[in-house]
């Protein structure tokens, strides 16, 4: 039968895979995608702060996650450079940063590979219970902010003259947003975190009618991928999480291309 | 009149006088008596002498009332000294040349803008239907005009569809939000806007993309929705022959009020002249042939459709 660190990394990506699909449809409809992968790869400084002072690296890396997606909020208010810019010199420079950390750290052990990449087969009992735990508060939270997130995706002036208090819902979505990409992180790695969150949404689009359909199917493309990338993984000797992020871009590009055929029909 | 209770906009950044929940004597009823003696001070405004910020009080009746409004961006002058009332029962229009400030102050009005001074007043019982100018709502999101219409709002069915028919969508109730033409999706925004029971509507530019007789549709709604639920319609508008034959009180809007009043006063306004050019005077001059009724100084209807030209006392 399956090896226990096998079932372990099936029962962590699917929960994630889970937790991520309604955030994913977020930060897809509000074009964020690339704000969290900027606050993504800022974490390898958590990592590298985390254990430079020895403490919990999760803990580092939530840390560093919340502090750059503030950061990147009041950034939000200058109208001197465009956004998209601004999210370049952070991603880059950040990246540049925790690199350079890493290599400083004294006796040179860290595994930048792991932390870049993931690995989804060291994952723990513990992590696990992390992730459902978390994940479960993660997804009350959500649906709690769901009808505000969806009206401000839809039209943000609009949703704030009718009353939505967007700097509340926009700051605790960016609180959960962080919450799960250091959860990702764990399973994928910081320079694929991201993708775990938006490439099933966009294989989810073509298929959905509403927008509690699509996070569904944005679920369903996730567990699928899981499974599939776990085999992947095992038959090919690959790591986890890169098979994963691979089996869900295949499956984003077969749906979008049936979609750009079916337009043209 | 207990509706005089005031809520601080919400916007931050606007400074706190004190609440006014007096009595008001009884002189202030809602309806159109407000732009004549009451609001002479606009009605004859040059642009230049205009008020000191705060030497007005706020209007207790008006659903919204701001008072000596400043804004720029950027260092750059937006809005200056703008002082602004609607009330129940009248169709306020802005207008003013690109770059004026007509949707900064909707913005403002709304809440949805810091200022730099004055503030700016809604009354505690102000529901306000918002239609505004970009609607551009992004494909990705899956979502029915039904889905839209029903969004963070308890409505029935019904009501959706009785308001979509109102608003002159109701064909496009089960169709995709983001397969919409601007046109329909503004008349689906404005079926939304009337869900929300308000007592106020703000429009920004809604006749764009809009064809010649949807406009001349939308305005009688507009004016339907005056006189049967007493709404006050906010309008920002470029098309000065709709605009002076269908509006309660014009507001000239160039960085601040050059001039404001009933159509006709502010039609003959020099500054209105200069700002639109001859063109406009000649648009004034088309629309006591096109319209179909006015009101006079108490709301009541005036002459039906002749073009008679009558004017406000």
């Amino acid at each position: 039968m399956l090896e226990p660190f096998l079932l372990r990394a099936i029962a962590a990506a699917i929960g994630l895979a889970v937790v991520a699909a309604p955030l994913g449809c977020i930060v897809v409809w509000n074009r964020l995608a690339y704000f969290g992968e900027t606050v993504a790869q800022a974490s390898l400084i958590g990592v590298v702060l985390a254990l430079a002072l020895q403490m919990n690296v999760t803990f580092g890396v939530l840390l560093v996650t919340a502090a750059v997606a503030g950061l990147l909020i009041l950034l939000q208010r200058q109208k001197v450079v465009p956004m998209d810019s601004v999210l370049g010199l952070t991603h880059h420079g950040a990246l540049a940063l925790g690199v350079i950390g890493a290599a400083q750290l004294k006796g040179g052990q860290v595994d930048l590979m792991g932390y870049l990449f993931g690995d989804v087969f060291a994952i723990t009992d513990m992590d696990i219970a992390w992730i459902y735990g978390g994940g479960a508060v993660v997804l009350v939270a959500v649906a709690y902010l769901w009808q505000p997130l969806l009206r401000m995706a839809v039209h943000d002036e609009l949703a704030r003259a009718e009353g939505v208090s967007a700097t509340w819902v926009r700051g605790l979505f960016t609180v959960l947003l962080a919450l799960t990409i250091a959860v990702a992180i764990k399973i994928v790695g910081i320079l694929l975190a991201i993708a775990f969150l938006i490439v099933p949404v966009v294989a989810a689009r073509p298929l959905a009618s509403t927008p509690e359909r699509m996070a569904i199917f944005t679920a369903l493309v996730g567990i699928v991928s899981v499974l599939a990338g776990m085999a992947l993984s095992v038959w090919l000797d690959a790591p986890g999480g890169p098979a994963i992020v691979l089996v869900m871009a295949i499956a984003a590009g077969f749906s979008l291309t049936a979609a750009s055929f079916r337009n043209a029909a | 009149m207990n509706d005089v209770d005031r809520r601080e906009a919400q916007a931050s950044g606007v400074s706190l006088r004190a609440p006014h929940s007096h009595e008001h004597g009884g002189h202030h009823h809602h309806g159109h008596e407000h732009h004549g003696h009451d609001h002479g001070e606009h009605d004859c405004c040059c642009g230049h002498e205009h008020a000191v910020p705060g030497r007005l009080p706020f209007d207790e009746t008006a659903l919204i009332s701001a008072r000596g409004l400043e804004l720029s961006f950027g260092g750059k002058p937006v809005l200056g000294d703008v002082d602004f009332d609607i009330h129940e029962g009248e169709i306020v229009t802005l207008i003013g040349p690109n770059g004026a400030g007509k949707s900064t102050l909707v913005r403002v009005l709304l809440g949805l803008v810091k200022l730099d001074g004055g503030s700016v007043r809604r009354r505690r019982d102000a529901r306000i239907g918002y239609v505004p100018q970009r609607l551009d709502i992004d494909p990705t999101i899956p979502m029915t005009v039904q889905r839209f219409l029903s969004l963070g709002e308890r409505v029935s069915n019904e009501d959706i569809a009785a308001r979509l028919q109102e608003a002159g969508a109701g064909h496009v109730l089960d169709r995709q939000i983001s397969k919409l033409s601007g046109g329909e999706l503004q008349r689906v925004v404005l079926a939304r806007a009337l869900l929300r029971s308000p007592n106020l509507l703000v429009l920004d530019e809604p006749v764009r993309g809009v064809d010649y007789t949807g406009e001349a549709e939308l305005y009688n709604l507009f004016a339907r929705l005056r006189d049967t639920r007493g709404l006050g319609v906010l309008l920002v508008s470029h098309d000065l022959h709709v605009v002076m034959a269908s509006s309660d009180r014009v507001i000239c809007l160039n960085q601040h009020v050059c001039c404001s009043g009933v159509p006709e006063t502010v039609a003959q306004h020099p500054e209105y002249t200069r700002l639109f050019g001859a063109e406009a005077a000649r648009a004034f001059g088309l629309y006591h042939h096109q319209h179909d009724h006015r009101h006079g100084p108490a709301g009541e209807p005036l002459g039906e459709g002749q073009g008679t030209g009558a004017t406000h006392a």
